[in-house]
């Protein structure tokens, strides 16, 4: 109860000063939307490659969890900037929960990927997009879990370094590879068998497939689950390196 | 209230290839009592703030112990946390936030609701003059309205003991002068234990009850302000001559006054040197001068400031470096 109280109030005071920031509201709901129409009918021409009847079955999942993990790692430039300003000194010398310290930061997040998300998945569906409710609602609970992961580590990372210059470069090297092998923009099963056991090695491939399969309605244990496991470990391991951070973090 | 024994903190730094490690808190011992004001002193970098950020949880000590308002801070964080009011050298307040949101968001993070916390908020702002400012930017606050929304901030919960770090830097004279008057009346009103640091002696002097002196991260003084001033020996005596080639018989009557040790330095037509109990000894030495035909054109007599204290405890100025 406690827990949840505290996190209450750092999350009410994220969204109060982002609310109040116009461009943050925007971007936020314009990125997926731009996405969906300058990014998905390049894809027209690949659905027999990718088996499905419509672009967008394939290409919203992918994009859900791109906005999951790609919007939630740069949620750590916002604590560097808090922390500059002395916030997180003075949030750290109340008795609050470390840990409700991190989470009230995490709801804020996963809240606008949430709103992403639906926008997301509502404006596909406009496109032409199929795909049965409880796939749907399993794939945004495995987004949200995956953008947590990123937003937590992201957090963890601003604490550490303290600095955007030596964040931005780390996020960089992060999240190449993660964008190259993990079949968000495009099938893995497209590239030669070498580009694919490399990806294989990839977490977020799975994520990204167990999503794809749950929005195909596949709930089958080899399809989701891996991914699914996946996701909840990156979870847990995120949110207590994070934790860490609030508890340790040294001036 | 705070009883501290041997605290040490060393941080690693890296320049280039070299790594050294920096004793910022080099074994300080610290015994603060109930209802005290104890002004902590020193000048940049002699570890003041890492102190303080021991004593209120923010950092582990690398050694030694320390009880805060009767918690231990390594293993009784959180009883510490509830117990004290921290306000940090840097501020405290979001930039785009407003004010009074941040205020009741850092009350009720001590557990104080909404409405307890709004309220006691609105009294802590016409307290500190802040009417008004309730629903401002704290970016769009003047140097010293956001200090004193810092302070605002660290007393929202009626800790028994607050910290203040630096708390008047960058004011107007004026406006120090209003704070010290807030925080004697924190102890005078509420009976609140206060640690202040400051590298200004004037306000050390004028606020504390006791003051600790701080260099190089280790306690080279700890006792009241008149105290420490009596160790140094004697006043200082300024006295002009109005022949300057009477200065060496001028500078011959002071040092037969001076403590041994003691130089007396002849500049120009200055004479100065350091006397015990200037106000008796200073008549005797004018009717001596008056008997040797010498005239003075000025004579200036000074009680020791803590400059002077901190000057014979480290050999160094206080405000060197500034
Ligand atoms: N996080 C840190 N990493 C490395 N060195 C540090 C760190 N924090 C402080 N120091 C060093 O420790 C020493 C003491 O610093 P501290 O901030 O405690 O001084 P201070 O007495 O508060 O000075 P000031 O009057 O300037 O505020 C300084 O040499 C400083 O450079
Ligand atoms: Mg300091």
């Amino acid at each position: 109860m406690r827990f949840l109280r505290e996190s209450y109030i750092v999350f009410r005071r994220q969204l109060r000063m982002n609310l109040r920031n116009p461009a943050w509201v925007l971007i936020g709901a314009f990125q997926p939307v731009l996405y969906l129409l300058l990014f998905g009918p390049l894809l027209k021409p690949l659905i027999g490659a990718l088996g499905v009847e419509n672009e967008y079955t394939f290409f919203v999942p992918g994009m859900l969890v791109q906005l999951g993990l790609f919007g939630a790692f740069f949620a750590g430039f916002g604590l560097i900037a808090e922390w500059r300003d002395g916030v997180v000194e003075a949030e750290r010398v109340t008795p609050a929960s470390r840990t409700a310290l991190l989470m009230g930061r995490l709801w804020r997040d996963l809240l606008q990927l949430f709103v992403q998300a639906l926008i997301l998945v509502g404006l596909g569906y406009l496109l032409g997009m199929r795909a049965p409710l409880r796939g749907i609602v399993l794939g945004i609970v495995l987004t949200l879990l995956a953008g947590g992961a990123c937003a937590a580590a992201s957090n963890a990372l601003a604490l550490t370094t303290k600095s955007e210059d030596v964040m931005a470069p780390v996020i960089n090297v992060v999240m190449m590879p993660v964008l190259l092998l993990s079949g968000i923009l495009l099938p893995m099963s497209l590239g030669p068998s070498w580009l694919q056991t490399a990806s294989d090695y990839m977490p977020v491939k799975h994520m990204v497939n167990a999503v794809r399969n749950s929005f195909l309605g596949d709930f089958t244990v080899d399809k989701v689950l891996w991914g699914s496991l996946w996701t909840v470990a990156l979870f847990v391991l995120a949110v207590w390196w994070g934790t860490r951070t609030f508890r340790k973090e040294n001036a | 209230m705070i009883r501290a024994r041997g605290l040490v903190q060393t941080f690693k730094s890296r320049q280039g290839r070299e790594k050294t490690e920096v004793r910022a808190v080099d074994g300080v011992d610290l015994d603060v009592a109930e209802g005290e004001i104890v002004g902590f002193l020193g000048p940049n970098g002699a570890g003041k703030t890492t102190t303080l950020r021991m004593l209120t949880t923010l950092l582990r000590p690398t050694a030694g112990e320390a009880t805060v308002a009767g918690y231990d801070v390594a293993t009784q964080s959180k009883d510490v946390r509830r117990a004290i009011g921290y306000v940090s050298q840097s501020g405290a307040t979001g930039s785009v936030a407003r004010a009074g949101d941040e205020v009741i968001d850092h009350g009720m993070l001590y557990g104080m609701s909404q409405a307890e916390a709004r309220q006691r908020g609105q009294e802590l702002f016409s307290q500190f003059e802040l009417d008004g400012m309730w629903t401002r930017q704290p970016k769009t606050l003047s140097g010293g309205q956001r200090r004193r929304l810092d302070i605002v901030m660290g007393l929202i919960h009626v800790p028994r003991l607050v910290f203040l770090d630096e708390p008047t830097t960058g004011l107007d004279p004026q406006a120090r002068a209003n704070l010290w008057t807030h925080i004697s009346n924190l102890r005078d009103q509420r009976g609140t234990t206060v640690f202040i640091t400051t590298h200004y002696l004037d306000e050390a002097d004028a606020l504390s009850d006791r003051i600790i002196v701080i260099d190089h991260g280790k306690i080279v003084a700890a006792d009241t302000p008149e105290n420490l001033k009596s160790q140094v020996a004697g006043d200082s005596v300024d006295l002009e001559v109005a022949d300057i080639a009477q200065a060496p018989v001028v500078a011959k009557a002071l040092d037969a006054l001076t403590e041994d040790g003691d130089r007396v330095v002849v500049d120009g037509r200055h004479v100065r040197g350091r006397i015990r109990r200037a106000g008796t000894a200073v008549p005797g030495l004018l009717r001596d001068l008056t008997q040797a035909d010498v005239e003075l054109n000025s004579i200036e007599v000074r009680r020791p400031t803590l400059d002077d204290v901190f000057l014979a405890l480290t050999g160094r100025s206080l405000r060197e470096g500034e």
